[in-house]
């Protein structure tokens, strides 16, 4: 019964929404996001390039980089996210409770204020890896905290007072908080969790004055949830037609649908269009949900006033290995065969890199970004399908059959994990997994608020390669060719940086920060963190000097399947070199570290 | 729902038969599974199959633990069996230093752990004893399996 109301209650707001809305908060941020002092949002600006114009340290000096100020956040779960910077005060998050901490960068992180909500405990389990959270988001003098029971919650950024708090989900049926907001307009956009509960997604845009609902748009169902025109809203230039949300479903199995929407959103001011992609449909076990599934595992281009979708492309449809399409969407514009193109660059979980037209959904490359991706040969230009290879379909091989040597893993070539554009090379740097898996899925029956897999995995690093578990690469993503590629022996799972100091920056399982060429790749400059990265590195100017920012804390998904180690691979599989655990390598922490030269 | 003692306790005709039973439901707590020449019975099989499904998000792959839960391998090797479906049917909350709140849900309502909840035990004591080692088990044939049999029986 819940779903009615809920129905009911967004399609009456949809029609509110229609009404344009003009958003100074809007303004205020497309002109804060320029300025390379702050780091205002955690992609550190719309376009999502995770890109500063700052170059005080640079390829020449990064090697002498300090440990300027360290803080702990006093919780020993994964860290995933970055601070915020904001005119001298930062703004650190941490994973469940998730406290929020304001600290005064005139003296060295004294705390300003600190906010801690209450949340039932009974969130933890069903949060499928690690409770943790990706940031905080900044507007209009607010910091808005999107907790793991779901509560999206205004804080006065000079306070910590709770200006308004509303509840975006029931985690006792497993819908639970990750993603970080973004603020885009007058509207704070938020994506739910719980893809392996069987939780049905929605992106869900409030008003940030008062915290009432704009819209809510939902991933599967009839086209007044997910607010799909069929006529005008396209996939690869035709028309979804009528109730696509629910057409390739069968029954009632889109409610159970999954397609969660826990990565990370941009937005592009001129077109005002939101981006993001959705998760896995339902249950792993693929037997069970025929059908496309639409739209799991799909990019969707909204536009902020209404929440009405310009266009959708469908990476992976019909999923059978948990790929889910939730990873970043870069804003960029560039030059494709001798035409300058608005694009949008998404490296996905199913090992291929698309580059699209962003005002139109036209796709322009796909293109494997780890040569070891084999489920499927390539991507249909036409249809935008991909060409499965039959001995690496879990649903052609069937129930309690165990598919093997499927690459990649299920973690994907990439996780959420932030990759970093550069305008002055034309590159991404993607931070990836080089992980490969057996999968084998079986019959499951959904309860609420209990786990909805129906699969069973074993992964190990990639065969035939260099023994370890990840790379960090250089992508064209105008042609879809790898640059570079420098092997890691552990997944990189922590959000890139690059500057105009020709620096690129991320973090490692073991708990490194590194520096690296962007030309090149070789590494300039690598300090111990006292554990694992998996949150994103930022930077910001204060008092006239260049500061490096990174949380460490090793946990989330790589805390699951990494630090106990994974799979030795198979004899027949002939992986080179055995696996060492991340265990001897690193240990729990909670802790922010700030680097900067030392002064002269 | 442990069909191979139960099957043993069916045929329990006489007292000493009886007494023979509770010796064998005894065994079956300390020693749930068989292994042949390094091949698993179904129940242990199965076990790791549904394990994976559902516990190892928290207690990780084989399970070894993860950065937030603790690893089955040494808890089984104390844990009692009964104390083993007391916590899987009902959950438990510890209150651990710096924020650590550790959360186990109850699982007494999810039938892809209920149905099953002897494989898992079966698998779970194997590694423990380390008589399993990681990744997948290899299956003992259908038909030299007994565990195989009864459970096909009785679907």
């Amino acid at each position: 019964m819940h779903g009615f109301k809920l129905l009911a209650a967004s399609s009456l707001v949809a029609v509110i929404g229609l009404a344009p809305s003009h958003g100074f908060a809007n303004d205020e941020l497309v002109e804060m996001q320029k300025n390379p002092k702050n780091w205002v949002m955690p992609l550190g600006n719309y376009a999502g390039t995770r890109y500063s114009e700052l170059d005080q340290i640079n390829k020449d000096n990064v090697g002498d980089l300090q440990v300027a100020w360290t803080f702990s956040t006093g919780v020993l779960r994964g860290h995933e996210g970055g601070p915020l910077v904001i005119d001298g005060v930062m703004y650190v998050h941490a994973p469940f409770p998730n406290t929020v901490f304001a600290l005064d960068l005139n003296e060295n992180g004294r705390m300003i204020w600190k906010y801690e909500p209450k949340q039932d405990p009974n969130v933890i389990p069903v949060m499928c890896c690690d409770t943790v959270n990706r940031g905080v988001a900044y507007a209009d003098g607010t910091i808005f905290l999107h907790q793991a029971d779901t509560t999206v919650v205004a804080l006065d950024a000079k306070t910590g007072e709770v200006k308004w708090s509303v509840e975006n989900g029931d985690p006792s049926k497993g819908e639970t908080g990750t993603a970080a907001p973004l603020v885009a307009g007058d509207k704070v956009l938020i994506g739910n969790s719980g893809g392996e509960f069987g939780v049905q997604g929605h992106l869900t845009a409030y008003n940030i004055a008062d915290g009432s609902i704009a819209w809510r748009a939902y991933s599967t169902g009839p086209d007044d949830m997910t607010l799909l025109e069929p006529e005008n809203t396209t996939h690869l230039g035709e028309p979804v037609g009528a109730d696509s949300g629910t057409a390739t479903w069968e029954g009632d199995q889109w409610k159970l649908g999954g397609g969660t929407t826990w990565g990370w959103t941009t937005y592009d001011p001129e077109l005002n269009l939101v981006y993001y992609g959705s998760g896995n449909p339902g249950t792993w076990n693929p037997v069970q949900r025929p059908g496309d599934n639409r739209w799991s595992m799909t990019i969707f281009a909204r536009d902020l006033d209404t929440g009405v979708a310009k266009w959708v492309y469908q990476m992976t449809p019909h999923d059978e290995w948990d790929f889910d399409g939730v990873n970043e969407m870069i804003l960029v514009d560039q030059e494709i065969d001798g035409e300058m193109r608005k694009t949008l660059v998404h490296p996905d979980r199913n090992g291929f890199a698309y580059t699209l037209d962003r005002e139109t959904g036209e796709l322009l490359v796909a293109k494997k970004y780890d040569p070891t991706v084999n489920w499927a040969t390539e991507v249909d230009m036409e249809t935008g399908r991909p060409q499965v290879v039959a001995d690496y379909s879990t649903g052609q091989q069937g129930e309690d059959v165990n598919t093997q040597g499927i690459c990649p893993a299920a973690l994907g070539t990439k996780d959420q994990q932030p990759s970093t554009y550069s305008p002055k090379t034309g590159l991404f740097y993607i931070p990836t997994n080089h992980v490969c898996m057996d999968y084998e899925p079986f019959q499951v029956s959904y309860t609420a608020g209990q786990p909805y897999v129906g699969a069973t995995l074993s992964m190990y690093p990639a065969p035939d390669s260099h023994g370890g578990l990840g790379n960090f690469i250089a992508w064209d993503a105008t042609k879809g060719e790898i640059v570079w590629s420098k092997p890691e022996p552990f997944s990189v799972w922590s959000g890139a940086l690059a500057t105009a100091g020709d620096v690129v920056f991320y973090g490692t399982l073991e708990g490194y920060l590194k520096a690296v060429d962007p030309e090149t790749g070789d590494e300039l400059f690598k300090f111990k963190t006292p554990s694992g990265i998996i949150g994103n590195v930022n930077t910001y100017e204060h008092d006239g000097k260049q500061y490096v920012a990174i949380l460490s804390g090793i946990g989330g998904w790589a805390g699951i399947g990494l630090a106990a180690g994974l799979t030795e691979s198979t004899a027949g599989l002939g992986a080179v070199g055995a696996y060492e655990s991340l265990a001897n390598y690193t240990n729990l922490g909670g802790q922010l570290t700030v680097f900067a030269l030392p002064s002269s | 729902m442990r069909l191979w003692t139960m099957a043993v306790v069916g045929l329990g005709l006489s007292l000493s038969a009886l007494t023979t039973a509770n010796a064998q439901e005894s065994d079956w707590e300390e020693k749930p599974y068989i292994i042949e020449d390094g091949k698993v019975d179904y129940g242990t099989y199965n076990g790791y199959r549904r394990y994976h499904n559902t516990c190892h998000v928290c207690h990780g792959p084989d399970a070894l633990g993860s950065s937030f839960a603790p690893s089955l391998t040494e808890s089984l090797k104390t844990m009692s069996y009964t104390d083993f479906l007391e916590v899987v049917t009902n959950g438990r909350q510890a209150k651990g230093a710096a924020n650590q709140d550790s959360v186990m849900p109850s699982f007494a309502e999810n039938s892809d752990v209920m149905l099953y909840i002897d494989h898992i035990y079966a698998y779970l004591k194997a590694r423990a004893d380390d008589a399993v080692g990681r990744g997948r088990p290899e299956r003992l044939p259908p038909e030299e399996d007994q565990v195989f049999q009864e459970w096909k029986d009785s679907q």
